[in-house]
């Protein structure tokens, strides 16, 4: 694990080093921020994690009022290790399995048969290949409450569109590289379509304000068109 | 209060939303939160309140009752009912009055006594322009938008009974120099840079692109870099990240920026210069210089004593 500055007023765990596997690497950025999170160190306002590496969040004044004549950096790094480095917390963790009904109705799949081409699959396999994978939510980001998910078939791999979309619907299910991803709102976006969610993926008068988290697990259930028309919240 | 001209870009901002980052969530809040905030104290509210950040034209508020007003940032023309109103003091307005705004540079923060009562979404608020939640409806204000205020404080009654005339004779401290060079600190990938491309950082002046907006500074000039260091996944971002891109021209990203990115960073402006960033505006030009991390952590630390010096010195004068 390395430590190092993010500007003044936030620091990065980065547990490359400890890993060669993109999973490992995941749990490890997991269960260190679930640790971090929880651990209520002074003056630290939030903790974020992604892929391989965790982000600490900091209000300076409030650290510089406890650390006693230590270094803000030697302060952190000392709190840091023990907490990561102790086996208690790992078992902290539980995952979460979330299932998100998913219609690939060509009408909301715009993308598919040209990904069925690209791929040389049939469209069905394609429908198949994306549904029966379990993914890993690696984090929240582009847009609230949109999930990078990994664990996409490699068959499944291209690249994204040449020229993104300037209106990608929300609910969208797309894939795009190593990655599967839900686009929570109506945005511009690069990624293929191959599917539509009726889940509200984001809603920020709930809390919490995302329908998944870091960590979560994630699995795609087919659905009709009529069930997606009927579906209910 | 009533906006009869809402200008272009005017939105609630306060301090920024925190703690749901993990969910996606940006910042946003004030561009130069430290503006914000003095102009809170001077009008008797709490650092946080949700006050207005206004970019440009020509905005035009009727209040409906008396309130403490006051503001500070780039250069601007405020008069209030009729009377000019000069920048980090604090100034009566009264019940029917128009507050006038004219923008010719920058960005200005008003803050109003009692606050902006639009209601928290996640526990600010702050206007998130892209997911379109918090502040006004999601959006920037527009003319004929109604906007309520908070109870006054104690110390805002305080203040207003002991204004001598429409403007104070007191203000607050100006805690920052405008101006083109931004203080920046080493990002974690400076030394996958070639020596050649950080040194161009700090040696050449960029120029603001036309695109840029509350999420970033995006700048143009000679490319820094060919694109040749690797990128890695994703991570954390945050406001004053300056990320290089494979076009090799750098962004500083600003308090309505995604919360993670894959592009290489190669510094971060350092806090108390995003004051700075916040007033550069599209064909400015700019320029990096670098400093130790210590000294930017001085500064802030200086900076923040700077403001709990204010606030006492006006709590021992009013409360």
């Amino acid at each position: 694990m390395r430590i190092q500055p993010l500007g003044d007023s936030a620091i990065i765990l980065d547990f490359a080093d400890e890993s060669s596997d993109a999973a490992e690497l995941l749990r490890r950025s997991l269960s260190a921020a679930d640790a971090l999170e929880h651990a209520n160190i002074p003056g630290v306002i939030e903790v974020t994690s992604a892929y391989q590496s965790v982000a600490l969040f900091l209000d300076l004044s409030r650290i510089a009022s406890v650390v006693d004549g230590r270094s803000i950096a030697d302060f952190l790094h000392d709190r840091i290790v023990s907490l990561v480095r102790s086996k208690g917390h790992r078992s902290r963790i539980r995952t979460r399995s979330v299932e998100v009904p998913v219609c690939y109705d060509l009408e909301l799949a715009p993308d598919l048969a040209r990904v069925a081409e690209q791929t040389s699959l049939e469209q069905t396999e394609v429908i198949a290949l994306h549904s029966s994978a379990t993914y890993t939510t690696a984090c929240i980001g582009f847009m609230p409450g949109f999930p990078f998910l990994a664990g996409l078939s490699a068959k499944l791999h291209l690249p994204r569109l040449a020229t993104p979309r300037t209106h990608v619907p929300a609910g969208s299910v797309a894939i795009a590289g190593a990655q599967a991803g839900i686009y929570p709102f109506e945005s511009p976006g690069g990624w293929n379509v191959i599917g539509r969610t009726p889940l509200r993926l984001f809603d920020a008068d709930a809390n919490p304000p995302a329908l998944l988290r870091p960590g979560d697990r994630v699995r795609f259930r087919i659905i009709t068109r009529d069930e997606f028309d009927k579906f209910l919240p | 209060m009533i906006v009869l001209s809402a200008g272009f870009q005017t939105t609630v901002q306060d301090c920024g939303r925190f703690g749901f980052r993990k969910f996606g969530v940006a910042v946003a809040g004030a561009l130069d939160p430290v503006s914000l905030r003095l102009m809170n104290l001077v009008v008797g509210n709490d650092q946080g309140a949700a006050g207005l950040e206004i970019a440009s034209g020509r905005v035009r508020l009727q209040f409906d009752d008396e309130r403490l007003i006051a503001w500070c940032g780039g250069e601007f023309e405020v008069l209030a009912g009729g009377t000019p109103i000069p920048q980090l003091h604090c100034a009566r307005i009264s019940a029917g009055a128009v507050c006038e705004i004219q923008a010719k540079r920058g960005r200005a923060w008003l803050a109003i006594s009692g606050g902006i009562e639009v209601p928290e979404v996640l526990g600010s608020r702050s206007t998130d322009l892209r997911a379109h939640f918090g502040g006004q409806n999601g959006r920037a204000l527009r003319d004929k938008d109604e906007l309520l205020f908070g109870v006054r404080s104690a110390l805002a009654m305080s203040i207003a009974l002991r204004l001598p005339a429409a403007v104070s004779d007191w203000s607050a401290p100006r805690l920052f120099a405008p101006g083109g060079v931004l203080r920046v600190v080493r990002g974690r990938r400076w030394d996958d840079f070639d020596e050649g491309v950080r040194a161009k950082l700090l040696a050449r002046k960029f120029r603001v692109a036309m695109n840029s907006d509350r999420m970033g500074l995006r700048l143009e000039g000679e490319r820094i870099s060919n694109g040749t260091t690797p990128e890695l996944p994703s991570e954390a971002v945050a406001s004053g990240t300056i990320q290089v891109p494979r076009d090799g021209a750098p962004i500083v990203l600003l308090a309505d920026c995604q919360t993670i990115g894959g592009y290489p960073k190669i510094g971060h402006v350092i806090t108390v210069d995003l004051a700075r960033a916040a007033q550069l505006q599209p064909l400015d030009e700019v320029g990096f210089e670098l400093v130790p991390l210590a000294e930017a952590q001085e500064l802030l630390l200086g900076q923040e004593k700077d403001i709990a010096l204010f606030r006492a010195g006006l709590q021992a004068r009013f409360a």
